[in-house]
C-alpha cells in the first residue's frame, strides 16, 4: 500500500548505474561509432545508420525484455505463492514456444502480432494447465513446485521439438529457446513496448498482487476477488513471456533472481518493488549482453548463455541460504 | 446479527457441517467450542464467504453473505484464519495498512493513518512496525494479523483460534484485547477457542458444536458445567468456582 511514502535515494542510484549500462551498450560494437562524433554532427552518415538502425533498437529491446520478463517472474511468484517459479519453471515459455511454432506451421502469413497473440494464448493455457496439476497434488515442499513445472514445460517442450523436426523447424526453434539480442534491428523489436505496457499494469495493480501474495483467505477478507487478480496475474505473464519469446527468445533464470534479490533487499510489498525489479531486470539484461558482446571479440555469445550461467550461480545461492519451510 | 439457517458442508462423503441454524447476538463475545473435526473452522469459514456452503444461509448484519458484494462485506465483518503458510516479506505496517483496503483501495487518508496507527498501539506492535513478518516469532506474527483486523475496523470480528502460538501472557492479553473491543467499540466478536478456560472466563455467549451440529449453546456460566462439557468433549470435566469464576478441570 501506498503508506508513507520515503524518498529512496537508492533506487534513483540504480536508475542512473542503469542508464550508464545502456549508454555503454549503445557504444559497443564492431563499427564505429562513437558518442563525441554523433553529439558534433561529424559522423559519417554510415555510422549514423548503425547506431540508428541497430544499436539504439538493440539497447531499447534489451531495457524493454530485460524489465518485463523480471516482472514477469515477480507477478508469477505473488500469484503462485512461491520464490522458486517464474515464466521457464511453469511450462509457460514452453508453451509460448508451442503455440508460436503451431501458428507458424498452420498461419505463416500472419501479421507477427497475431502470432504474439496465439503464443500467448498457449502461454496462458500451459500456465492454466500447471496451476491445475499444482492443485490436484497438494505439495507441502517448497522446491516440488518449480520441479512439477520444469517437467510439465519438459513435456511440452519435448511435444514442440517433435513437431518442429518434423516441420524442418528445429532451427527456428533452436532460436526461439535461446535468447539473442544479436539479430535486434528497428522493425523487428517493436512488439516489446507491450512488455512495458505490462509493467505499467503491473505497478498499477501492485496492491492487489500484494494481497493476493497472501492468500486466497486473505484476498477475499479484504473483500477482493481472488480469481481476478489471479487471472490479471496469469495474463500479464503468459502475454510479457510470448512478446519476448518472439521478439529475441526466452531469457532463463531473468525472472528467477532479480525479483528474489529485491525481495531481500526491499520486501515483498509491490507497490515498492515493482519499480526495483523493472530497473533491476533491464539493467542485468544489459550487463549480460554487453559481456556477451566483450567476451570474445569481435563474436558474440547468446545472451541466454551468458545469462544461464551467472542465473544459475545466483539461483543457487539463493536456494543454499533459504530455509527450507520458506 | 448472525443468522446460521440450515448451513451444511460436505467433503466428499463426509459431512462436516450439518444443518446448522443458529443466531449470535449482537455485541461481545461469543466462543464456539468443540472438539477436533466438530466443524467450527467450517463454519466460521463459510459464515464469513470463504467457503462457499452447500446448502442454507448466513445473513451478518442483515447482509446474505453469499450474496453480497464482496467488499462491501469486507467493510462489515472481517476474518482471520490460522493459516501456517510462509507469509510475504511485508512490513508489519505495511499488513497493518492493507487492512484499510476495503475503504480505501490504496490511497490512504490522514483518518486511515489513525486508524492504522491505533491498531499497532493496541496491539503493543510500534517497536516491530517497521519489521518484516518473516522476521517475527509466531505470536508477534499473530499479534501483526489481529491488528490489521482491528484497523479494518469492521462491526463483526471473526478469528479462528486467534490463540494460537500466543504465550499465556499474550494470550490473556489478546482476551482481555477483545473483551475491550466489544465493550468500548461495540464489536461483535466470535471466536473458535480450544481453551474451554479462555472461552467461559472471557465469553459472554459460547456455542458447543459436536459431529458438526450445534450440541449445546448458551450464556457462558450455562455452557461451564460438568456434565455439560463432559457430555461434548466425552470426557471426566470437572468444573469449579476459582476467584468468582468457573474453571474446568480435565487434566488428570
Amino acid at each position: 500500500m501506498s503508506n508513507y511514502h520515503q524518498p529512496e535515494p537508492f533506487l534513483i542510484l540504480a536508475i542512473v548505474a542503469t542508464a550508464l549500462l545502456a549508454l555503454v551498450s549503445l557504444f559497443v560494437g564492431v563499427s564505429d561509432v562513437s558518442l563525441p562524433a554523433l553529439l558534433a554532427g561529424t559522423a559519417e552518415p554510415r555510422a549514423v545508420e548503425v547506431f540508428l538502425v541497430s544499436r539504439v533498437p538493440r539497447t531499447l529491446a534489451l531495457v524493454l525484455a530485460g524489465a518485463s520478463m523480471a516482472i514477469g517472474g515477480l507477478v508469477m511468484q505473488m500469484v503462485v505463492r512461491n520464490r522458486f517459479v517464474e515464466p521457464s519453471t511453469t511450462g509457460t515459455s514452453e508453451s509460448a514456444a508451442l503455440g508460436f511454432l503451431t501458428v507458424t506451421l498452420l498461419a505463416p502469413g500472419w501479421p507477427l502480432v497475431a502470432k504474439m497473440a496465439v503464443s500467448a494464448l498457449f502461454a496462458l493455457g500451459g500456465t492454466a494447465l500447471f496451476l491445475r496439476i499444482l492443485k490436484a497434488v497438494p505439495l507441502r515442499d517448497v522446491l516440488l513446485v518449480p520441479l512439477v513445472g520444469i517437467m510439465l514445460g519438459g513435456v511440452i517442450g519435448a511435444l514442440t521439438a517433435f513437431i518442429a523436426y518434423r516441420a524442418n523447424l528445429m532451427a527456428s526453434l533452436l532460436a526461439w529457446n535461446m535468447g539473442d539480442f544479436s539479430g535486434v534491428i528497428r522493425g523487428r523489436y517493436e512488439l516489446l513496448w507491450i512488455g512495458l505496457v505490462c509493467c505499467v499494469l503491473a505497478y498499477v495493480a501492485a496492491d492487489r498482487f500484494t494481497v493476493a501474495g497472501m492468500g486466497k483467505d486473505f484476498t477475499t477478507n479484504l473483500g477482493l476477488n481472488y480469481k481476478r487478480v489471479m487471472t490479471l496475474g496469469l495474463v500479464i505473464v503468459s502475454l510479457v513471456s510470448a512478446v519476448v519469446l518472439v521478439s529475441v527468445g526466452s531469457i532463463p533464470f531473468l525472472g528467477l533472481i532479480v525479483p528474489n534479490i529485491v525481495s531481500l533487499m526491499v520486501g515483498d510489498n509491490m507497490r515498492r518493488t515493482v519499480p526495483w525489479v523493472t530497473v533491476g531486470g533491464a539493467a542485468m539484461v544489459l550487463a549480460c549482453d554487453i559481456v556477451g558482446r566483450l567476451i570474445r571479440f569481435p563474436y558474440e555469445i547468446p545472451i541466454a548463455v551468458v545469462m544461464g550461467v551467472v542465473g544459475a550461480a545466483v539461483f543457487l545461492y539463493l536456494l543454499l541460504r533459504t530455509p527450507r519451510h520458506a | 446479527m448472525i443468522v446460521a439457517s440450515n448451513v451444511s458442508k460436505s467433503y466428499g462423503a463426509a459431512c462436516v457441517v450439518d444443518g446448522v441454524s443458529l443466531q449470535l447476538p449482537k455485541g461481545g463475545i461469543t466462543s464456539i467450542i468443540g472438539p477436533n473435526g466438530a466443524g467450527k473452522s467450517t463454519l466460521l469459514s463459510m459464515v464469513s464467504r470463504l467457503m462457499a456452503m452447500d446448502a442454507g444461509t448466513v445473513t451478518v448484519g442483515g447482509l446474505d453473505v453469499s450474496k453480497a458484494a464482496s467488499d462491501e462485506l469486507a467493510r462489515r465483518l472481517s476474518i482471520l484464519r490460522q493459516d501456517n503458510h510462509m507469509t510475504a516479506r511485508l512490513t508489519v505496517r505495511d499488513l497493518v495498512s492493507f487492512g484499510r483496503y476495503p475503504y480505501t483501495k490504496g490511497r490512504l487518508t490522514l483518518d486511515d493513518k489513525e486508524h492504522i496507527e491505533r491498531a499497532i498501539r493496541y496491539l503493543d506492535l510500534a517497536a516491530l512496525s517497521e519489521r518484516f513478518l518473516d522476521e517475527l516469532s509466531g505470536g508477534q506474527r499473530q499479534r501483526a494479523f489481529v491488528a490489521m483486523v482491528l484497523a479494518q475496523d469492521t462491526d463483526y470480528v471473526l478469528l479462528d483460534e486467534p490463540l494460537n502460538s500466543l504465550d499465556m501472557k499474550h494470550a490473556s492479553a489478546m482476551m482481555k484485547l477483545m473483551k475491550r473491543a466489544a465493550t468500548e467499540l461495540g464489536k461483535t466478536v466470535v471466536l473458535v477457542l480450544h481453551d474451554i478456560n479462555f472461552a467461559g472466563w472471557y465469553s459472554d455467549y459460547i456455542v458447543a458444536m459436536k459431529d458438526g451440529r450445534v450440541a449445546a449453546q448458551g450464556p457462558a456460566a450455562e455452557m461451564i458445567q460438568p456434565q455439560v462439557l463432559s457430555e461434548i468433549y466425552e470426557m471426566e470435566i470437572a468444573v469449579h468456582e476459582l476467584a468468582g469464576q468457573r474453571i474446568s478441570v480435565y487434566y488428570g
